[in-house]
């Protein structure tokens, strides 16, 4: 296949940026959606040019690190995959496919399609510890989850952090995700001692950040490449409300 | 008091009261559609509803007070409801600097696109409103206490009515997504019932701007004269 991208290059976070168009005949669709990107890079590389900067580490849709927008949708056309699960017949011979890094200001611009993520790590980590006997290890099933929070929380855990609901958001929101980190504490007893005051301070750093408020638009779970429901926004909204009602 | 500052500060607290006066506004523009319709049995019980909301509680309540105080709490919700909203909108004005060149366009509807827009359109036409049927100073023949007329006479223009049913329209639209959200917003989420928010806000969405709208068609077509 022979396809067009028209590519964001931005050189740093302070550089305008601008697209630049590529002519990429070759093309096998079987080829990954980043394979496809290194074959563009080696040739721009022998062309003495400057390759096309994006992450990715696992290339296997766990790690989280290869979100951007394809042809405006983040992670691309496909439902609950992320980009590097994207092959190349997912796309018809002589497309243009426009790519663009996450945007928002939270996600500074690295280069070209490479955002810093750090926002979403911060909101993570003020989330702070949860109170757990140390020790001797206990016993497998010593504390009992309901199978329903058993899986709810497991649904909740899927998050990989990619950001692909923040780049998805009218608003660059975050909450998709920080609803996603609260509530696999949350539902289940582990996480109970500190469930309201770490959906207080997640969500102050949050709010911090430089990200939009939700306005459930519900355009983040379609991007989501782990499905998670917006279902646990309305949980987090329910345990902020109590947190800091009751000064947790 | 630092608990209701916490709370306030937070965009979640915020968009939480949004959602409360919103349920008040929303409570108040479907008993408002129901009391309008009270116009199809004609002048003297359209008349006795009007002056019954003025003598509501009497007499333990003076006459007028309920009134008074029912405006004033609708007022204070829609204060409340724009205020949060202008402070969530400069928030979200700011976390997108530099917007796609590709749409992104995931989310569902127009609804949840023109809320603000409609929540704009809702307040001018509240303004102007309140100066047609409540006040008068903009109706061409106001009657004090006799509301019936005042309707009546009021929605004979047809462009009056045409913007009335604009504005019906969009608060229509503002509430498919409204109601909808207010659920979410609330906390109110279950995974049996989860399915039905969409279909309360579509039902009570239809509810409310064809009641509105049967007002201005019935005066329009003699039906109400
Ligand atoms: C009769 C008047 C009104 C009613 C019945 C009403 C009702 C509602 C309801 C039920 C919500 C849902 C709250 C939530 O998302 O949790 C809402 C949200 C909203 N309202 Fe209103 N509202 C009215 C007037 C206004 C006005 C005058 C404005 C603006 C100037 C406005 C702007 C908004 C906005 C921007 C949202 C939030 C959308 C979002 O962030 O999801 N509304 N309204
Ligand atoms: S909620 Fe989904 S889209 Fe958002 S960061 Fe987690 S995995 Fe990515
Ligand atoms: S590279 Fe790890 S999720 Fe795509």
């Amino acid at each position: 296949m022979k396809i067009t991208l028209q590519v964001w290059r931005q050189a740093n976070a302070n550089d305008e940026g601008r697209f630049e168009t590529y002519h990429q005949g070759g093309v096998n669709e079987e080829m990954s959606f980043l394979e496809m990107l290194d074959v563009l890079n080696e040739s721009l590389i022998n062309e003495g040019k400057e390759p096309v900067a994006f992450e990715s580490d696992c290339r296997e849709g766990i790690c989280g690190a290869c979100g951007m927008v394809i042809s405006g949708s983040p992670h691309g056309p496909k439902k609950a995959i992320t980009t590097c699960q994207l092959h190349m017949r997912s796309f018809s011979d002589g497309e243009e496919i426009w790519l663009e890094p996450w945007r928002a200001k939270a996600f500074p611009v690295v280069k070209d399609l490479v955002v810093d993520r750090s926002s979403l790590d911060r909101i993570v980590e003020s989330g702070g510890f949860i109170s757990v006997r140390t020790g001797s290890a206990p016993d497998a099933n010593a504390i009992a989850v309901p199978k329903s929070n058993a899986d709810r929380a497991f649904d909740a855990a899927a998050c990989i952090g990619c950001g692909a609901c923040v780049a998805a958001c009218p608003n660059a929101s975050a909450m998709l995700f920080t609803s996603a980190k609260v509530a696999h504490l949350g539902l289940l007893p582990q996480g109970q001692p500190e469930r309201f005051s770490r959906a207080v301070s997640m969500v102050a750093t949050m709010d911090q950040q430089g990200f939009g408020y939700c306005t459930n638009h519900g355009a983040c779970q379609t991007a989501c490449p782990k499905e998670i429901s917006i279902d646990l926004i309305a949980m987090l909204n329910r345990d902020l409300a109590i947190g800091a009602l009751s000064g947790a | 008091m630092s608990r209701v500052f916490v709370f306030y500060r937070s965009s979640i607290g915020k968009k939480i009261l949004m959602a409360l006066t919103g349920l008040v506004l929303f409570g108040f523009v479907f008993t408002h559609m129901l009391g309008n319709l009270k116009a199809f049995l004609g002048a003297e019980e359209f008349n006795a509803y009007a002056e019954g909301l003025r003598s509501f509680g009497a007499p333990l309540i003076p006459h007028g007070y309920f009134l008074w105080a029912f405006r004033i709490g609708l007022i204070g919700a829609l204060i409340v409801h724009v205020v949060t909203m202008v402070q969530l909108w400069a928030m979200a004005g700011g976390a997108r600097p530099k917007g796609y060149k590709q749409a992104v366009h995931l989310e569902d509807g127009v609804s949840s696109r023109t809320m603000r827009l409609g929540g704009i359109v809702i307040v001018s036409f509240v303004a102007y409103h309140l100066m047609h049927m409540t006040i008068g100073n903009v109706h061409p023949n106001f009657i004090v206490g006799d509301a019936y007329n005042n309707l009546v006479v009021g929605f004979q223009s047809v462009p009056v009515a045409v913007v009335y049913s604009i504005a019906v329209i969009a608060l229509g639209f503002h509430l498919h997504h409204g109601i909808w959200s207010m659920f979410q917003s609330l906390g109110m989420n279950h995974l049996k019932y989860n399915h039905l928010r969409r279909v309360f806000a579509l039902a009570f969405t239809i509810a409310v701007v064809v009641g509105f709208l049967t007002i201005p068609v019935a005066i329009a077509t003699g039906i109400i004269q």
